[in-house]
C-alpha cells in the first residue's frame, strides 16, 4: 500500500463542460455527475482507497464508447476505465478531473462456437457465467480467480488474473485469443485473432495485464476447453511449514502438474475450519491440497504418484476426496479463506507476492519475524504450485497506528519477494496501491521504457494516468524515504 | 560473460551513433525466416550458457547463444521439455533466434506456443542499454509483458540477451495413431476431438492420411487409442521430428512454401498446390505458385493470416499486411527499443 488518496476537489466549470459534450451523444442517465450517483464508483475491491471522480459515462455502444474517448482526448481529460470494480490494487480509482468508464453495459455474449471452442464476449460478461453458458457443450473457460462469481472479463484481461489452476491451465494471457478496443484516440483496434497467431509484435500479450493504460477493451474472445471428465484432491497434513513446502517441491520434482497445488498454514485452516467446516486437519501446521483432474484412469493413476510422493516427503496424514461433494468441501475452506479471515478480525489487508517455490520456508520465517517485529497476525494461503503466496495481514483499521503498521510490514514482505527473486504481484495487479513497490523491482531505465510503451499508445497520457508505473521522481522520493544506507539489498541481483 | 556483453553493448552503441544497421543472429539456422535480413551480423553465439536450472521450479533460464539442442538435452535429462517443442531448422540453432522467431512445433495447438512459456528476459536495446523483463515465476503481472512482445519479433526490437521459460515434465507415454480420411473429414474429426478431454499432442494431416499423437498417463493414451481407432504407427517419433524440422518429402517441393494460420474450424480453402494441415487445422503449409494477394485474401476472409515462409522470390513480403493502426502501434513500438532502427531493419516490415 502506499499513502492514502490526497483529497481533490472538483472543477465544477470543467464537469458542466464534460458533461454537456457527453450528453450531446449519450442519453442523460448514462452521464453521472451529482455526488450521490457518482459514489458506488469511488473505490474498487481496494477500498481503503476512494476518490469521487468528476464524471461517470455509462456507454452501452461500441460508437459511444469511440466518442467518449474522442471527447476525452479532444478537451485532455482522462479516463479511467472500470469493469465490476472487484479488482484488488486500485486499478479502478477515478480521477476527481477524470471520466470514469464505466463498461457494466456490455454484459452481452455475442458468438458462442463450441466447435471451434471459442466465445466472444463483451467485457462487462463476468468470468463465472461464461462457464455456465458452455456448460451443456462439456467446455469451460479455465483461469478462475476467486472473486470469479463477481469479477468481469474486462477486468480480467486488464489484470492477466489467475486462480487456483494456473499451473496446468495458465492465466488470463493464455486463455484470450483476440481482444478488440478502442486506443484512447478512438481509433478501433484489434490484438490477437480468432488463428492461434496474428502477424507482426505480440500486441495481444501487451495488452493483456496493462491495467487499462493501453486501450479499452470493448470484447474479448476467450478459448474455451473440454471440461475434465473427472477431479480428486488429496489433503495432506505436514507437522511444519518447511516440509509442505519441500512436499511441494517434491510433486513437481516427480513430473506431477497438478491442476491445483495449494497449501494454508495452521492459522488460515484454523479460521477457514470455524467459517465452513470444511474437515481440515487442525492439528496439522500446513496442510495442501492437491488436485487431479483428466480421465477417470488418468486420475487414479495420478492420485496415487501423488499420495507415495507426499508419503515419501514427510505427510503426516492424508485423506483422498471420495465424491465430488468432498472434494468441494475441501475446498470450500480454502476458497473462503479470505473472508474466514475477515470473521476473525476487524480488516484485513490480502498480499500478492510471487516467489520461486524453493524460497517458501525462507519467507515464511521472514513472515513470521515481521508479525513479532509488527505485532500483527497474519495468516498465509499460498498457490504454491506457482509460488503465488497471499499472505493476509490481521488488523483493526479502528486503532489508529495499526493501519500504519500494516503497510510497513506488507512494504517488507513485498521487497523481500522481490529479494529472493520473485515478484511484488502474482495476480492482482499494481494499481496505486504497489505503485512504490514497482520501484524496488524495476530500474530506472526498465521504468523508463514501460513509460515510454504506454506513450506509443497514448502519447497525453490520458488512459488511466498515475496507475501501474511510477514515475521516475516518485521513485527517487521512495527510495530516499527506504533505501537502507544508500543500498538495495543484493545489489548484485538482476531486478526482475 | 561479462566482457562478451559489454562488446555487443559497445558494438551497438557505435552502431547507434553511425547509424549502421546490425541484425542479431545465433547459429543462422532461421536465416531463411522473414525478409531478407539487413545489415551486419551480430553474433550472439558467444553469449551462451545455462544460466539456472531448477527442475523442481519447472524454470530454466539460460543465454541467447546457447545450443537450443543442449538446452534439450539437459532438460530431457531431468525429464523435462521445452512444452512448444521448437523447431530448430539446423543444428546450430539457439535459444535467442528459438525466442525471436517465434515458431512453436507440432504441440502447439494442445500445449501453447512459445511466448506461452517466456517468462522473462534480458534484452540489450538500440541504446546499449541492458534492461529485465519478467522473472522466473510463474504469476507475474508487475509491469507490461514486455517478455512476450519480444518473442517473436525477429530482432527488431534488440538483442535477445537471456531468457526464462516455463518447462514441463515429459509425458509418461505416447504413441501415434494413423487414420484414412478426405481434408474436410479430418477437419471436422481434429475439431471434434479438440473439444473432447483426449490426449492429443499433435496433427498432421497429408494427402489423405491423419496421423494423431496421443501424450499423458499411461491410463489415459490407453483409453484415448480406444476411442479413436486407426492403426498404430511404429517410428513415429522420427515422422513428428521430419514434420516439425520441415525434413518431411513434402517440404522438399520446389514451391514457394506458405503458413496459413487460420481458425482450426476455417474450410479448406481450395488453393491450388498442396497442403499439409497441424494444430488441429489451425496450421496450413501450402506449397504453392498462387499469387500472393489471393492467398493473402483467401487466408484473410477464414479468419487469419498468410506468410511467405520459404521462398526464392520474397517481393510479396514475408509478412501478411498490418493495419493502419496496428502498423502505428509497431512503428511506436519500435522507436521504444532501437530509435536509430539499427536492429534487423526491414525484417519483419519494410516500416519497422
Amino acid at each position: 500500500m502506499g499513502e492514502a488518496v490526497p483529497a481533490a476537489r472538483i472543477d465544477a466549470s470543467r464537469q458542466a463542460e464534460v458533461v454537456r459534450r457527453l450528453r450531446e451523444f449519450l442519453p442523460e442517465r448514462a452521464v453521472l455527475f451529482e455526488d450521490e450517483d457518482t459514489r458506488p464508483y469511488e473505490c474498487d475491491g481496494l477500498t481503503a482507497y476512494r476518490r469521487a471522480p468528476m464524471v461517470v459515462a455509462l456507454p452501452e455502444t461500441d460508437e459511444q464508447v469511440r466518442r467518449v474517448l474522442q471527447t476525452c482526448s479532444a478537451l485532455g481529460v482522462p479516463v479511467v476505465p472500470r469493469g465490476a470494480g472487484t479488482g484488488l490494487s486500485g486499478g479502478a480509482l477515478p480521477l476527481a478531473d477524470g471520466v470514469l468508464l464505466s463498461m457494466a453495459k456490455f454484459m452481452r455474449t455475442l458468438r458462442v462456437d463450441p466447435v471451434a471452442r471459442l466465445a466472444v464476449v463483451q467485457p462487462g460478461v463476468r468470468n463465472a457465467a461464461i462457464s455456465d453458458l458452455v456448460a451443456p457443450f462439456g467446455l469451460y473457460y479455465a483461469p478462475d480467480p476467486s472473486s470469479q462469481i463477481a469479477c468481469s472479463i474486462g477486468g480480467n484481461v486488464a489484470e492477466n488474473s489467475g486462480g487456483v489452476h494456473c499451473l496446468k491451465y495458465g492465466l488470463t494471457v493464455h486463455n484470450v485469443m483476440r481482444v478488440r478496443g478502442y486506443t484512447i484516440d478512438g481509433e478501433p483496434v484489434d490484438f490477437g485473432s480468432e488463428a492461434l497467431d496474428a502477424p507482426g509484435y505480440d500486441l495481444l500479450a501487451l495488452a493483456v495485464g496493462s491495467e487499462g493504460l493501453l486501450a479499452v477493451t470493448t470484447e474479448v474472445t476467450v478459448k474455451l476447453l473440454p471440461k475434465p471428465q473427472s477431479a480428486r484432491v488429496v489433503m495432506a497434513s505436514f507437522d511444519d511449514v518447511e516440509t509442505a513446502g519441500q512436499a511441494v517441491a517434491a510433486v513437481i520434482a516427480a513430473g506431477i502438474v497438478p491442476a491445483g497445488l495449494e497449501m494454508m498454514d495452521k492459522p488460515a485452516t484454523q479460521a477457514a475450519e470455524e467459517f465452513v467446516r470444511a474437515g481440515y486437519d487442525l492439528d496439522a501446521a500446513a496442510i495442501l491440497l492437491c488436485e487431479s483432474d483428466g480421465t477417470p484412469e488418468e486420475v487414479e493413476e495420478e492420485i496415487a504418484r501423488v499420495k507415495q510422493v507426499l508419503s515419501q516427503a514427510g505427510a503426516a496424514r492424508m485423506t483422498v476426496s471420495r465424491d465430488e461433494a468432498e472434494r468441494l468441501r475441501f475446498w470450500s475452506g480454502r476458497k473462503a479463506a479470505f473472508p474466514a479471515v475477515g470473521r476473525i478480525s476487524p480488516d484485513y489487508y490480502c498480499m500478492d507476492g510471487t516467489i520461486p517455490r524453493r524460497r517458501l520456508g525462507e519467507v515464511l520465517t521472514f513472515i513470521g519475524e515481521m508479525e513479532k517485529k509488527y505485532g500483527l497476525r497474519c495468516p498465509n494461503v499460498f498457490h504454491a504450485g506457482d509460488g503465488n503466496l497471499h499472505p493476509l495481514i490481521l488488523y483493526d483499521a479502528n486503532e489508529p497506528d495499526q493501519l500504519h503498521r500494516t503497510e510497513q510490514f506488507a512494504r517488507e514482505v513485498l521487497e523481500k519477494c522481490v529479494e529472493v527473486g520473485g515478484t511484488i504481484t502474482g495476480e492482482h495487479g499494481v494499481g496505486v496501491e504497489k505503485i512504490d513497490q514497482m520501484c524496488t523491482q524495476f530500474g530506472r531505465e526498465e521504468l523508463e521504457t514501460f513509460h515510454a510503451v504506454k506513450r506509443a499508445f497514448d502519447p497525453a497520457g490520458l488512459l488511466n494516468p498515475g496507475k501501474a508505473v511510477p514515475t521516475l521522481a516518485r521513485c527517487a522520493e521512495y527510495r530516499g524515504m527506504h533505501v537502507h544506507g544508500g543500498q538495495l539489498p543484493f545489489p548484485e541481483l538482476p531486478r526482475f | 560473460m561479462q566482457a562478451v556483453l559489454e562488446a555487443m553493448a559497445e558494438r551497438v552503441r557505435a552502431a547507434a551513433r553511425s547509424a549502421q544497421a546490425l541484425r542479431p543472429r545465433g547459429g543462422g539456422s532461421k536465416d531463411f525466416y522473414g525478409n531478407e535480413p539487413a545489415g551486419e551480423p551480430l553474433d550472439t553465439r558467444a553469449y551462451a550458457g545455462i544460466v539456472s536450472y531448477e527442475p523442481s521450479e519447472l524454470v530454466v533460464t539460460a543465454r541467447c547463444g546457447t545450443s537450443l539442442a543442449e538446452l534439450e538435452r539437459t532438460l530431457a535429462e531431468k525429464g523435462q521439455m521445452l512444452p512448444f517443442e521448437p523447431p530448430h531448422f539446423g543444428a546450430a540453432a539457439t535459444l535467442g533466434g528459438c525466442v525471436a522467431a517465434g515458431l512453436s512445433g507440432p504441440r502447439r495447438a494442445s500445449a501453447g506456443a512459445v511466448r506461452d512459456f517466456v517468462l522473462g528476459t534480458r534484452l540489450l536495446d538500440g541504446r546499449g542499454r541492458v534492461l529485465a523483463f519478467g522473472g522466473e515465476v510463474m504469476k507475474n503481472v508487475a509491469g507490461y509483458d514486455v517478455s512476450r512482445l519480444l518473442t517473436g519479433s525477429l530482432g527488431t526490437l534488440g538483442v535477445i540477451l537471456e531468457a526464462s521459460l516455463k518447462v514441463l515434465p515429459r509425458p509418461p507415454a505416447e504413441t501415434t495413431l494413423r487414420l484414412e480420411a478426405p481434408q474436410d473429414k479430418a477437419l471436422e474429426w481434429m475439431n471434434q476431438w479438440a473439444a473432447r478431454p483426449l490426449p492429443i499432442s499433435a496433427t498432421c494431416y497429408l494427402r489423405g492420411e491423419l496421423s494423431v499423437r496421443l501424450s499423458g498417463a499411461e491410463a489415459a493414451v490407453r483409453a484415448a487409442r480406444e476411442k479413436l481407432g486407426g492403426e498404430e504407427v511404429a517410428g513415429a517419433e522420427e515422422f513428428w521430428a521430419a514434420v516439425r524440422e520441415h525434413a518431411h518429402p513434402y517440404f522438399a517441393a520446389e514451391a514457394p512454401l506458405w503458413r496459413l494460420s487460420l481458425p482450426s474450424t476455417a474450410a479448406p480453402l481450395g488453393l491450388p498446390g498442396e497442403e499439409l494441415i497441424e494444430w488441429g487445422g489451425a496450421l496450413r503449409w501450402l506449397a504453392g505458385a498462387g499469387a500472393a494477394r489471393t492467398l493473402r485474401e483467401a487466408a484473410q476472409r477464414a479468419g487469419g493470416h498468410a506468410t511467405l515462409f520459404r521462398a526464392r522470390d520474397k517481393s510479396p513480403g514475408a509478412f501478411a499486411p498490418l493495419t493502419p493502426v496496428q502498423l502505428k502501434l509497431h512503428r511506436e513500438l519500435k522507436a521504444v527499443f532501437d530509435p536509430a532502427r539499427i536492429f534487423s531493419p526491414g525484417r519483419m516490415y519494410p516500416e519497422l
